[in-house]
């Protein structure tokens, strides 16, 4: 089994989106990658009532030494991945430092309140501003758009997965992805995931 | 194969909490077991049901909590181990029956596992089942992290079976929901065999009837007050409970499950590791008194970290108060004086916040600027996601036509609610059509009621809504009361084909079980029909005619009436990325603010996959979350939506 050293132990990692995006199957295909290459994970996660068009969130603390807390403390994410732009800040709000790196999807999943024309989503360029202001780096990429050309939406949690791959914060590769893909997925679907993350991969 | 019979003994595998729990109870050679879905408890009999051929088990979704805990203790009164899972409001379905079996005891090895929702993430309560363990006299275990949910729940059927009693392993939204690395053990090669001993006294621990009678109660419960001080006993040299840090320190900690690694978190974060104690119990009831003494004598300060009610605080207070001679005086902080939060759940920062109060040290933050910055960014520019109905959800189209006809009718009509997504209803997600909400099976029971009261000039029309899963769940009952004493209302079955909050597992009216074998699927319109009832049943997707049916029986208003409105949940397996019409909204028909509809589609319908395009001031269709139900295209006035069969 390979070792990995951590920029930080334990190396705190957010995935969010909003129900239905795909959140839990990426932080489990991360999580499972990260076993596999000897690391102590633990995953902490919200689902059920929460799924319904909410905000949801996946805590992965990693370590080489042992489990912690599935919530991360309050400032303490070193990555937050982001399914949705508006996520990513909500996030960042609780989570977020000025050190925090931040991969995030740019489609925006409008809230109901948006929907109903009571509330307004930002701006593309203010929101983008804002992201940068309050992280270290930002990755904003098409994910969505991205996945549509392959054929479904859903794929934007897995070329984000190949974003994260190519920013080397956590050292795993195409190889560690396919291992880890092929044992989650029905084979028919093993191929498009090993492109989506290419795709990924190649954005960065 | 099933997530939780993969990988080899000695091997680490991620695995969620609920499957840990799982894998625990294959470890420990459990035959049968049953469970009601519940978020978060839901994922312990779907992995055991998905290892039941495999490990040739017996495992069932039952129709309730109550029964579930029945067919497990089935197995058990048969020398077979047996499990019974199930959420915190499922253990009080279940309470009068657990009463019973407490008092009598077990025989194979019986675990009962309550998954528990501290800060009611998909609860409508934050109800604590510990209580059950102290209030039935039974043994209770918490696990405080992934690898002990499996250690604890296979060491709890062999604790089952020394004492001969039912055990309680009690987990929350976060070990159940979580994952953690867990180190695999043996899976034991073959099952006993079932043998029920029914000759002997009524008395008789491992033979003769199981029965509980007054003449035998004293009986009963002095043996089983035997079997928890047998328990008190053995768990004074658990390994499940652990103590870590200094031999005599400032302030002890004493906590429980999950608190524990939130606990090990704040002191990690504040740096007083070296001052502190944190005393880790896994057996909360009954608690070991000569370990507590040891821990409580080292010290004059603990304090409690625990979720819900101050359950181990009041516990740990009541032995503090029976040494007291011998640990001298002790000031105690928790819950009870405010120390920590009484409600909602826990996390590192809660309790290093509660830490650096007690020791005076300061908690690290990120620099005031950015916190400030990032949450006036948040306030402004991250508005809030109130929850919804999925697109293509068939309750938004029920609760239009419920929610249109009852405006219709006029007469200030009211509509019961009860447990499902379709709770949303009290939200304007279903147009805020629920003015009830309460347990499983209570807003028909609840309109039993209300539908008697027209003698004391309640003259509002009554109706009520349950899902299917639901209606045999507890609903039944309440219907059988409202039609032998002639209430008058209208029950309304959203019927979406599945347990679909929870994850599509099977319920009684499908024709698949919980391991995936052919069933007889029993018929809801039928029942209500035996029980002389009329029944009308609507596609929800149509509004007009689940609209006018609605009315029609709105008026004839008299006695109880069903209505089913059958539509499969969006979601569901068999009707997941399928769309069956194409949806496309023209701009030059759609008027915009023009219109008069005051933007009905998006302003009030609020499907997420039709959106108000401030630009262009008029509505759209998002393509990519549309699902193609083709409701919509029903509720525009002007025409514009337009639905087309798909390819």
């Amino acid at each position: 089994m390979e070792k990995t050293t951590l920029p930080h132990d334990p190396y705190n990692v957010i995935i969010t989106g909003v129900g239905g995006q795909g959140n839990v199957l990426a932080s489990k295909v991360l999580g499972n990658i990260l076993v596999a290459k000897g690391m102590d994970i633990t995953i902490g996660e919200t689902f059920g009532a929460t799924q319904r068009g909410g905000s949801v969130m996946s805590h992965l603390r990693i370590s080489a030494v042992s489990s912690w807390s599935p919530q991360i403390p309050r400032g303490m994410a070193h990555v937050v991945i982001a399914l949705e732009p508006i996520e990513a800040l909500r996030v960042l709000s609780d989570y977020g430092n000025p050190e925090t790196l931040v991969i995030s999807n740019d489609r925006p999943v409008y809230p109901v309140g948006v929907i109903r024309g009571e509330m307004d989503y930002p701006e593309e360029a203010a929101l983008r501003e804002r992201l940068k202001t309050f992280s270290r780096t930002l990755v904003l990429i098409p994910a969505t758009d991205e996945a549509v050309k392959l054929g479904a939406p859903i794929l934007a949690n897995i070329i984000l997965l190949g974003v994260l791959a190519g920013t080397g914060v956590l050292a795993f590769d195409r190889n560690h992805f396919s291992r880890v893909i092929s044992r989650m997925m029905p084979p028919e679907r093993v191929e498009i995931n090993m492109k989506a993350f290419d795709v990924g991969m190649r954005m960065i | 194969m099933s997530t939780i019979t993969r990988g080899s003994p000695g091997e680490s595998m991620l695995l969620q909490g609920n499957e840990a729990i799982a894998r625990g109870a294959l470890e420990a050679g459990v035959q049968v077991a049953a469970g009601y879905p519940g978020t978060p408890s839901s994922e312990i009999v779907e992995s055991l049901a998905r290892a039941a051929e495999e490990r040739k088990l017996y495992v069932e979704w039952s129709a309730n909590e109550k029964v579930a805990l029945e067919v497990a203790a089935a197995a058990s009164f048969s020398e077979l181990r047996s499990l019974a899972a199930m959420k915190q409001v499922g253990v009080n379905v279940a309470a009068d029956f657990l009463l019973h079996l407490a008092q009598y005891g077990t025989r194979g090895g019986m675990v009962l596992v309550s998954c528990e929702d501290p800060g009611a993430l998909s609860s409508t309560n934050e109800g604590d089942s510990r209580q059950y363990a102290r209030m039935m006299e039974f043994p209770l275990l918490e696990p405080g992290d992934f690898q002990e949910a499996k250690e604890i729940t296979k060491w709890a059927f062999e604790l089952s079976e020394e004492i001969h009693n039912v055990v309680m392993v009690r987990s929350v939204t976060r070990m159940s929901h979580a994952s953690g690395k867990v180190t695999l053990g043996k899976l034991p090669k073959k099952g006993a065999k079932a043998r029920f001993r029914y000759k002997g006294s009524l008395t008789g621990e491992m033979e003769g009837p199981v029965a509980s009678m007054p003449n035998s109660v004293f009986v009963l419960h002095k043996r089983q007050q035997d079997k928890l001080r047998k328990a008190a006993e053995i768990f004074e040299s658990s390994p499940f409970n652990k103590y870590t840090g200094p031999e005599r320190p400032d302030l002890l900690i004493i906590a429980s499950s999950v608190c524990w690694l939130y606990c090990k978190e704040a002191l990690q974060l504040l740096g007083i590791g070296h001052r502190v104690g944190l005393l880790k119990l896994g057996t909360t009831w009954p608690l070991p008194r000569r370990l507590l003494e040891k821990h409580l004598s080292a010290t004059d300060r603990v304090l409690v970290v625990e979720e819900l009610l101050p359950f181990l605080e009041e516990n740990v207070k009541v032995l503090g108060a029976e040494l007291s001679e011998r640990i001298g005086s002790i000031r105690f902080y928790g819950k009870r004086d405010g120390t920590l939060p009484s409600v909602s759940e826990l996390s590192p920062d809660r309790v290093a916040t509660a830490l650096s109060t007690l020791l005076s040290v300061s908690v690290p933050s990120p620099p005031e600027e950015y916190h400030k910055g990032v949450q006036e960014a948040a306030d402004a520019g991250a508005p809030p996601r109130m929850i919804t109905f999925c697109p293509g959800c068939p309750h938004r189209a029920s609760f239009w036509s419920i929610h249109n006809a009852l405006a219709m009718d006029d007469r200030k009509g009211f509509v019961c609610g009860d447990i499902g997504c379709y709770s949303m209803g009290l939200y304007p997600a279903g147009f805020e059509t629920l003015k009830t909400l309460h347990a499983m099976g209570s807003g028909t029971g609840l309109a039993s009621g209300f539908g008697k009261l027209g003698q004391f000039g309640l003259n509002q029309p009554v109706l009520s809504v349950c899902g299917d899963s639901t209606f045999f769940h507890a609903a039944m009952p309440a219907l059988v009361n409202a039609v032998h004493n002639q209430s008058d209302i209208i029950m309304v079955v959203l019927d979406n084909s599945g347990t679909a909050m929870t994850g599509f597992q099977p319920h009684p009216g499908l024709s698949q079980d919980a391991m995936g074998r052919t069933a007889p699927a029993i018929d809801i319109a039928a029942i209500c029909r035996g029980m002389g009832v009329h029944v009308n049943i609507c596609d929800p997707f149509d509004l007009d005619q689940t609209r006018s049916t609605l009315l029609q029986m709105l008026e004839h208003g008299r006695g109880v009436q069903v209505l089913v409105l059958k539509q499969m949940c969006a979601l569901s397996p068999e009707k997941k990325s399928k769309k069956p019409y194409e949806m496309s909204l023209d701009p030059d028909i759609c008027l915009g603010e023009a219109c008069g509809c005051n933007r009905l589609c998006t302003r009030v319908f609020g499907c997420p996959g039709l959106v108000w395009d401030k630009k262009i001031k008029k509505a759209r269709i998002d393509e990519v979350i549309c699902v193609g139900c083709g409701v919509c295209a029903s509720i525009c006035p002007a025409g514009a939506i337009q639905k087309r069969e798909a390819a």
